[in-house]
Order: C-alpha cells, then structure tokens, then sequence
C-alpha cells in the first residue's frame, strides 16, 4: 500500500494537476504524535479527465482535495497546477489560483451563507473579483443559474432554507462555476442527497463538465458513484494510494485485495446477489500509528511477512492500471527490491 | 429467509396516522399506513428523507414528542392494541418486546456512562437483575456482538470505541432483553462500507438465532435486498408498494419503486453511464398534492392520477399490492414508454 511510487504519472507538461509525494500531518494536541493523514501520495489529472478518489472515511481522500486548494498547506510535496507550483506561492498568488480551482462540498445547506440571498452567493466571487460591469455580472449569475436548473428569479428572493438539500447543491455548483474555472474538487457532493436527487446532480455534473471543459476530481466513498463519474479512479487506505487504473478496468478486474474487498462489501440492490459475505474482519487502524510495510497487512487475506516488513510500491500490470501490493490479485508477484534482498 | 414452520402474526398496524402539529400547518408525516409482521420475518422499509419511514417506526414504538402529535389508526402486538398506551404502560413493551438499534451510535450512546452500564442498565430495570448478574450478562451480550476483550470493554467510554464497535454496543444494548420485534433505523448509514457488511450480518444473524421479528429502515435498496423478507416502499407518507423481496425486485409494480431503482448508479454498468432521475423532488406533507402523491413527478401520469388516489391493490402475487393506476406492464405503461424513449433527455435534468 505505497504511494511512494510514481510509475503512473504521465509525462510533465500533459497534466493540468500534478502531484508528488503530497504529505498532510496533523499534530495531536501537545502530545508529540501526528495524525499521518496523507503519506507521500503521487498523481496526475489531465486536461479534460475526471480523476475518482475513492476510500473508507479516514483515508485521506478529503484531506487530499483540501490540500490541492492549501487548506491548510500541506507539511511536504509539490502540486503544479497548469505549470505553477501552489504549495510556493504566497498568500495573494494563492488567492488568485483558487479561481481556478474550485471547491464543492458535502454539506450543500452548510456551505451555503444562510443570511444571503441566493442569486448575492452565486454573484460575490464575481464581484470580489470585479469582474465586469454590474450589468455583466448579473447577466453571468443569471446564465449559470439556468443551466444548473435554479430560476434565477427565485434565486433573487429566496434564502438557501428554502431550497431543498438537492438545489443547494446546484447553487453551490453554481457558484464554483461563475469565476470560469479549470478544475473542480467535488468533496462527496452527493452523499448528503437522496438517490433520485444523487442522479439528477450527477448527470448535471458531466454536462456541465463537457460544457465548461472542466477537470473535475471527485472524492466520495460511494464506488458505484465513483464509477459512474469517473475516468481514472484512485482506491485510498490510512493515507496511501493502493490502486490507480481506468474505471472500467479497476472495477472489472481489482488487483488489490483491499479494493476487493471494497467492491465485495457492498449490498448489491438484488435479491440473488449472495448476501452475508463478511469480506473483511475489523477496521481502519489509526492513522496516528499506521502499520508498517503495507498498511492494509493486519486486515488483508493475503498477507506474508513481507508485506509486514515492506511496504510495496505502485507498480503497472496492465496498461495504465497501477498497483502497490507484493501478491496482488493478478499481475504476479512484486519484484524483491535491492533493499529487502 | 426463517424457516419456521409455525406461523405467528406479531404485529398488526391498520390505517396508521401519525401527523405534527406545525406552526406551517399539519404534517401529515404519516398518513394511513397498514401493514403486517409474521415472528421472525425481517421487513424493510425502503424510502427516501421525509418519506415518513423513520416516523412509520417511531410511531409503532410509542417514541414520539409527548405534545403536536397526533396519532389515529391501531396498533396491535401480539393481538394486543398499544396505540393509546401512556409511557408508563409502554416500558413493560420497550426493551422486553420491542428495541431500536439507531442511526448515529456516537449521538444515542450516554458519552458519560461506561458501556457496560448502558448494557446493564435495561437488565436491572426491566428484567430486575442485580448489578453483578447484570454485569455478567452484558459481558455476554458484548461477546454476542463479537466484540473483543469484552471484560475490558465494560469499562470504557463510548469516545474510546469506534464507529463500528460503538453500533455493536447499540445492538447489545437493543437485544440486552431478549426483544422480539427489533427496529434498526438507518444501521449502518454512519458506517463505512466493509464494517456496514459486519454489522448488517450481525443483525441477520441474531436475528435467526434469537427467532425476531426486524423492521429494517433505510433508503439503500442494497441494504434491504439481501437482509429482509419483505419490502414495504414509501412515499409521501404513503405506502405505495409492498411485496416479498425476490418479487419486489423482479415484477415491481410501481413506477415510483422502479424510478428509485434505476436512478442508483451500478457497479455493473460501465462509467459514464446516463442515470435515470426522477425529476423534482418528494412532495410537502403540508399539503400534499390530490391524486397521487408520486404524480407530479411520475413520467406515466395521466388526468385520472392527479385527481383520484389509488388504492392498494393486490397484484398476481401473493402477498404483493401497490397503489397505482397504470402501474408497469399495464398497456398504459408501454404505451408511455414508447414515447418516453422517442424523445431524448434533457439536459441536466429539471427542477
């Protein structure tokens, strides 16, 4: 389960997004520990693509999203974004740069300012920035409105209460989109929304996508949902990539155990699907004291020695679908590395 | 999925009413609901956020705020009517007859009480046990849940377990006096997905073993299509379908069952796939719409849905009825379906 490894980075220059050996550390209190939340993970979005982060809850995957956006920064490692690096940039360049990446999160209700009126949220990135004249930037609000399905009307006189958890949504969406961005981080946008309101947001988000030319990633723990959306899927464990691959082939054919293990859990809305199967035993452990080698060893059937001793490195066994696991479940064995020899 | 032989009918809820007295007007959170439970069947009841399951099974407990409600209809357990029962009356019933397993274990557990207190505590209370036998049993009921070190876990907090561990002492807690209808309320929603299939299974499996009734409520159809008997869907409310699970899940009645269904994204589809949706959202039950309650958002509705209810009706299957008038496979359903694939999706879909 190693992040370290970077075989699936694409040649420099291709990517919008490039990220290498991202840490995030947490103190705990005075106590001297560290929350390890993410440990020297490695990936790429291209221009156009939708990268999936996919994991259990205290993986990570949040903590990465927020670390592209440099809340807060992370403790190491560099993210070019369209050529510049944000982790070096100062507070006002930083500032700038979020315009081009935007943020939507779980909580559509929460994040939305309860005391504003709807249409005054969408409009303010646009004039924080000046951008136009008054009467452009209500022509802009009102354009995007349309297209996330709001009445731009209503939106004028209605506060974010009188939305349902669905249409929040929309207008946070509405207000990522209104500065023009390159790429969006969607943080569980949908987890907090009923499955008849989940697909009207998740068909709005790949229309909007191919209208806007975005690059989205999408976090969620939802696989199925990742899958729909995704192009390149990304599966987290304790802070670590274990798997990276096309969605289609990493859900047709898992190579790590914990991404089986993953897929296997989840209740199948048919009656034939077998039921009952515990596909794994425990939890998470703590990401303060990560375990060593492979962090998925005290949880995973396919452990050896070796996987307690050293940790495995992402490594390609078929086009384009990487690995961190020394026995995974096709694709043969992980070379011994010189160090372990 | 039991295989006893002998059948006993343990709960038995006609025309159920549970509305809130609002200062927006009357909600009518549940509005006449009938359904039965055999001993030892699991029933699922499937629907989305205000769709009124979570208060379905509030009502048949009792648990519900004292003043605003009111409350019609019967329901009786083990042939006994409960409905009208004050509080008082109603503990001989929790704990000893029916439990509930919730949602949220962090928020339901005392965070200031060891667990093996809040395990024993409904022992001495209900089944009049003294503090050590009461100690002993939770210990007991601790290792039921599979739960390891039990002795030491007694003696912790909530804070001190984890998400998983915290709803295996919910269920400890829920069986502690040997319940015979126990509801689980949205089990594993807080959970992640490989503890989910822990916890589901442990429940199915006391359930066997114990010879309960379950009333599962959720909004994952997932959930419910491996762990029940039955499956009661509602909406607005209403229940507007309900049939054993194999058949529910093979000749679904209602479009509003099947809309649900096809709007959830499927590991075997490939990605990218266009979702189903259901346009709009679930009604106001301050004044919820005549007719039909799905019709405003039906894509089968016609004049007749908007002005006249339907009724359940019973399908070819036994023990299968929904509330429809042009449910599917009626000639009506393939005449709009026709259509419907004529013409392509709109964008985004629409409010």
């Amino acid at each position: 389960m190693a992040g370290t490894g970077k075989a699936h980075l694409r040649p420099e220059g291709e990517a919008l997004l490039r990220v290498e050996d991202l840490v995030v550390e947490f103190p705990v209190g005075r106590t001297g520990l560290k929350v390890n939340a993410v440990t020297g993970i490695s990936f790429d979005v291209l221009r156009g693509e939708t990268l999936g982060i996919v994991g259990e809850s205290g993986c990570g995957k949040s903590t990465t999203g927020r670390a592209i956006m440099q809340l807060p920064r992370p403790t190491s490692g560099s993210i070019v974004f369209d050529g510049q690096d944000l982790t070096k940039l100062d507070k006002e360049a930083m500032r700038a740069a979020r315009t081009k990446v935007q943020m939507i999160f779980q909580d559509p209700i929460s994040s939305l300012n309860p005391r504003r009126k709807v249409r005054d949220i969408v409009m303010e990135p646009l004039s924080i920035w000046k951008r136009g004249t008054k009467q452009e930037q209500a022509a802009a609000v009102d354009k995007v409105l349309e297209e996330v399905g709001i009445d731009p009307q209503r939106a004028a006189e209605s506060l974010p209460h009188q939305f349902s958890g669905g249409q929040c949504q929309r207008i946070s969406i509405a207000r990522s989109l209104v500065l023009d961005p390159r790429m969006i981080i969607c943080d569980e946008p949908v987890s907090a929304l009923d499955v008849s309101v989940q697909a009207q947001v998740l068909n709005l988000l790949e229309d909007l996508k191919k209208a806007y030319g975005l690059t989205l990633i999408f976090i969620a723990h939802d696989l199925a949902v990742v899958k729909n959306i995704s192009d390149r899927v990304a599966v987290m464990y304790l802070g670590k990539f274990c798997e990276i691959g096309a969605s289609d082939d990493l859900y047709a054919r898992p190579a790590h155990p914990y991404t089986k293990v993953l897929l296997d859990s989840i209740p199948v809305p048919d009656p034939n699907a077998t039921v009952g199967k515990v596909a794994v035993e425990g939890e998470p452990p703590s990401p303060v004291s990560p375990p060593s080698g492979c962090r998925f060893n005290p949880r995973c059937p396919n452990a050896s020695d070796r996987c307690r001793r050293e940790e495995p490195i992402l490594r390609e066994i078929e086009p384009g679908h990487f690995v961190a696991c020394h026995h995974p479940l096709f694709g043969g064995e992980a070379p011994v590395s010189v160090r372990s020899a | 999925m039991s295989d006893n032989v002998e059948t006993e009918l343990l709960l038995e809820i006609s025309d159920l009413k549970t509305h809130f007295r609002t200062p927006r007007g009357t909600v009518r959170a549940v509005d006449g609901v009938s359904l039965t439970l055999e001993r030892g069947k699991a029933l699922g009841i499937v629907g989305e956020s205000g769709s009124g399951k979570t208060i379905l099974s509030r009502s048949i407990m009792g648990l519900l705020p004292r003043s605003g409600v009111i409350r019609e209809g019967s329901v009786k357990f083990r042939g006994q009517e409960i409905l009208g029962k004050s509080t008082k009356e109603m503990q001989s019933v929790w704990g000893r007859e029916m439990a509930m397993i919730f949602q949220d274990p962090m928020t339901s557990l005392n965070p200031v009480m060891k667990v093996g207190r809040q395990i024993a505590e409904p022992l001495m209370l209900h089944l009049g046990m003294n503090k050590a036998e009461a100690r002993q049993t939770a210990e007991k009921l601790l290792r039921d849940v599979r739960i390891p070190e039990a002795t030491r876990r007694l003696d912790q907090y909530p804070h001190e377990l984890s998400g998983g561990m915290r709803q295996r002492v919910m269920i400890a807690i829920a069986l502690a006096c040997g319940p015979t209808l126990l509801f689980a309320d949205e089990p594993t929603t807080a959970l992640d997905v490989t503890v989910q299939a822990q916890i589901l299974e442990l429940i199915n499996e006391q359930r066997r073993d114990r010879n309960m009734s379950l009333i599962l409520v959720t909004h994952d159809l997932g959930v419910v299509a491996g762990f029940t008997d039955e499956i009661a869907v509602m909406y607005g409310g209403k229940l507007v379908e309900k049939a054993p699970t194999k058949v529910l899940f093979e000749r679904m009645k209602m479009p509003y069952t099947e809309a649900l269904l096809e709007s959830i994204p499927r590991l075997d589809q490939p990605s990218h796939s266009r979702l189903a949706v259901i346009p709009g959202r679930p009604p106001d039950l301050v004044n919820p719409p005549q007719g039909c309650r799905f019709a405003p958002r039906c894509a089968y509705v016609r004049d007749r849905c908007l002005t006249e209810e339907p009724q359940l009706t019973a399908a070819e299957t036994p023990g299968h009825v929904y509330a429809c008038h042009y449910p599917v496979g009626s000639p009506e359903y393939h005449e709009r379906r026709v259509e419907l694939s004529k013409v392509s999706t709109v964008v985004g879909g629409s409010i």
